[in-house]
C-alpha cells in the first residue's frame, strides 16, 4: 500500500478509514523492510533523541562549533517564566524548544533531522510543548511523528528538503508543515484537515531563501526553527478552526518546488547572499564569496 | 527511485550540525572503511566544492575521521575523532582542493592505506539528508549507495566474466535487484557491482573467485 501524493493519501484514509499516520505506519510495513515492533522501537529511540536534545541546552547551555549560537533557548524559556513575556506557555515553550535543539546540533550534538539537520528543531519544538502543556502520552507523539512523515515523505518525493536545492522553505517550510499536520492529527482532526494545515503552512514560508552566516547551520537558522514552530502551531489551529486553503497541498508542494528552483544560486545554501552576504554576516568569517 | 522510508524522513539520528556535512560525510567514509580489506592506518581525505569551503565549520572533517574510525552518524565520538585517531593508530591529513570542479559539490577522496601496505582510494559524494553515493574506486566510476547489501568485482573485462558472477548468485538463490558494469577501458579492469535486497552469502566470494579473471572482490551487507 503506498501513495504517490496528498490526493491518494486522502483517498487511502477515506478508503481504509483511517488516520494518516495510520496510513504512514502500513505503507511502511507493505512496500519497506519494517515490522511493526521495529517501527515502534526506532520511534522510540526517535522521541528519545529528541526530549533529549530539547532539555540539554536549557539546563546546560553551551556555545555553537561556529560559536554564532549558544544560551538563546534558555534565555526564551526563562523569560517565559516572567511578567514581561507574551508568547503564553505553549508558543514559549515550542519555540524555545525548538531553538534548543539547534543548539545541541551546533554544538556536535545528538539530535534527528526532521526532515533535516538545520530544520531539527521544529518537529520536537512542537510536539513536546504540546505533550507537556496537554500532558500527552508518548504513543500519542508516536503517531504525531508518523504523520509527520507522511507530509515529509510526499515533499521529500514530489518537491525538495534542501536547502541547497530549494532554500530554506524546503527545510523549515517543511518541517513546519509536518508540524502542523502532526499537530492535527493529534488535536482529532481529519486528514483532509491536516493536509490543509501543511497547505497553509508551506504557503506561509514560500520563498524564504536559505542564507547560512560564515556557511554554518546556526543564525540564522536557529531562530527560523522557532518561526517553523510558531507557524505549525498557527496554521494546526486555523485548520481545526475550519479555515481552508485555496490551493490544495500538492499543488502548493509543487509551488514550493517551483519557487525553489527559481530562487537563485546565491540564496540557496551558498553562503554568500541574504544574512550571510552582508557585511556584517562576511565579516564573521564567511570566506565563501572571497 | 528508492524506497522513502519513515526514517529517511524522521533521520537519520545524527551528530550535528548537517546531515549532508557531517552524517553524509560520516557514513560516504565508514562506507570507504568497509571496502578496505585492511586494517586502516593512515587515510589521507581530499575536499572538494562546498566540502572545501565549509569543512571546519561543520565538523565535516572530523565526522570523515570519525567514520574511518568505525563511527556511525550517530556515534557522540565524532566529535573528539582527532584524538582517537591517535589511540587507534589511525594518521590522517586533510587536503583541500578549491580547483578541481567535481560532479557534486560535496565530494572527497578518500585514500587508506592498510597495515599491511594494502593501498585504496575511494570517492564519495554526499548528496543531500545524510545520503551518499560512491562515485570512484581507484581511478574507475562507479555508482553504488550502500543502501542495499552489495558485492563489488574488480576483474578483467573479459568475455564470460558476467555470466560467471550472474551463475554464482543464481546457485546461491541471491535475488538481484541492480546490477551493472562500469570499466577503465575495453579489455582493461572493470567493476561488477550487484546490489541485492537481501544479504548475500559470504560463501560467495570464493566461488565468485574461482575465475582466474576475478581480482578481487569486496562485499558490503546492510
Amino acid at each position: 500500500m503506498d501513495f504517490r501524493n496528498g490526493q491518494e493519501l486522502l483517498e487511502l484514509c477515506e478508503k481504509k478509514q483511517m488516520t494518516i499516520s495510520q496510513v504512514m505506519k502500513e505503507r511502511e510495513i507493505t512496500c519497506g523492510t519494517l515490522t511493526d515492533k521495529e517501527i515502534m522501537e526506532k520511534l522510540k529511540t526517535v522521541l528519545s533523541i529528541m526530549k533529549a536534545a530539547v532539555n540539554e541546552p536549557l539546563t546546560h547551555p553551551k556555545k555553537s562549533n561556529g560559536g554564532l549560537i549558544g544560551g538563546e533557548a534558555k534565555k526564551v524559556s526563562d523569560f517565559g517564566n516572567t511578567s514581561r513575556s507574551i508568547c503564553g506557555s505553549l508558543l514559549n515553550k515550542a519555540i524555545s524548544y525548538s531553538m534548543a535543539v539547534l543548539e545541541v546540533n551546533a554544538s556536535m550534538g545528538l539530535i534527528v533531522a526532521a526532515p533535516t539537520a538545520g530544520s531539527s528543531g521544529v518537529i520536537p519544538g512542537v510536539l513536546l510543548a504540546l505533550q507537556e502543556e496537554k500532558l500527552y502520552s508518548d504513543e500519542l507523539l508516536y503517531d504525531a511523528l508518523l504523520n509527520a512523515s507522511a507530509i515529509g515523505y510526499l515533499l521529500m518525493r514530489n518537491a525538495s528538503v534542501s536547502g541547497a536545492e530549494a532554500g530554506c522553505q524546503a527545510e523549515v517550510g517543511a518541517a513546519s508543515a509536518m508540524a502542523a499536520s502532526a499537530v492535527v492529527e493529534m488535536m482529532g482532526g481529519t486528514p483532509q484537515m491536516c493536509l490543509q494545515a501543511a497547505s497553509i503552512a508551506i504557503s506561509n514560508l514560500l520563498g524564504m531563501v536559505c542564507d547560512p552566516i560564515a556557511g554554518l547551520v546556526e543564525a540564522p537558522c536557529q531562530a527560523r526553527n522557532s518561526i517553523g514552530a510558531a507557524n505549525a502551531i498557527t496554521c494546526a489551529e486555523l485548520a481545526l478552526a475550519g479555515v481552508t486553503h485555496p490551493i490544495p497541498f500538492d499543488e502548493m508542494s509543487d509551488a514550493m518546488l517551483r519557487v525553489g528552483k527559481s530562487i537563485p544560486f546565491e540564496l540557496r545554501e551558498t553562503a554568500m547572499g541574504g544574512c550571510a552576504g552582508t557585511p556584517t554576516g562576511c565579516s564573521l568569517g564567511c570566506g565563501m564569496c572571497s | 527511485m528508492n524506497f522513502l522510508s519513515i526514517f529517511d524522513v524522521i533521520g537519520p539520528n545524527m551528530i550535528g550540525p548537517s546531515s549532508s556535512h557531517t552524517a553524509g560525510a560520516c557514513s560516504m567514509a565508514l562506507m570507504a572503511r568497509r571496502l578496505c580489506k585492511e586494517p586502516i592506518c593512515k587515510v589521507v581525505f581530499t575536499l572538494y566544492g562546498s566540502f572545501a569551503k565549509t569543512y571546519h565549520g561543520h565538523g565535516t572533517d572530523r565526522a570523515l575521521l570519525g567514520g574511518i574510525l568505525g563511527f556511525g552518524t550517530d556515534d557522540a565520538r565524532i566529535r573528539d575523532a582527532f584524538e582517537l585517531a591517535k589511540e587507534f593508530g589511525v594518521e590522517y591529513e586533510f587536503v583541500i582542493d578549491e580547483k578541481t570542479i567535481t560532479d557534486h559539490p560535496n565530494t572527497a577522496d578518500i585514500a587508506m592505506t592498510g597495515v599491511n601496505g594494502y593501498e585504496l582510494t575511494v570517492r564519495g559524494e554526499s548528496i543531500g539528508g545524510g545520503k551518499i553515493k560512491i562515485v570512484r574506486i581507484g581511478n574507475i566510476d562507479v555508482e553504488f549507495t550502500g543502501e542495499y547489501s552489495t558485492l563489488i568485482i574488480k576483474q578483467n573485462d573479459t568475455p564470460g566474466i558476467v555470466a560467471h558472477i550472474s551463475q554464482c548468485l543464481s546457485n546461491q538463490n541471491v535475488n538481484i535487484a541492480f546490477m551493472r558494469l562500469f570499466r577503465e577501458d575495453k579489455g582493461a579492469t572493470a567493476y561488477t557491482v550487484v546490489e541485492s535486497d537481501e544479504l548475500i552469502p559470504e560463501s560467495i566470494l570464493a566461488e565468485i573467485k574461482r575465475n582466474p579473471n576475478v581480482h578481487e572482490i569486496m562485499l558490503v551487507q546492510v
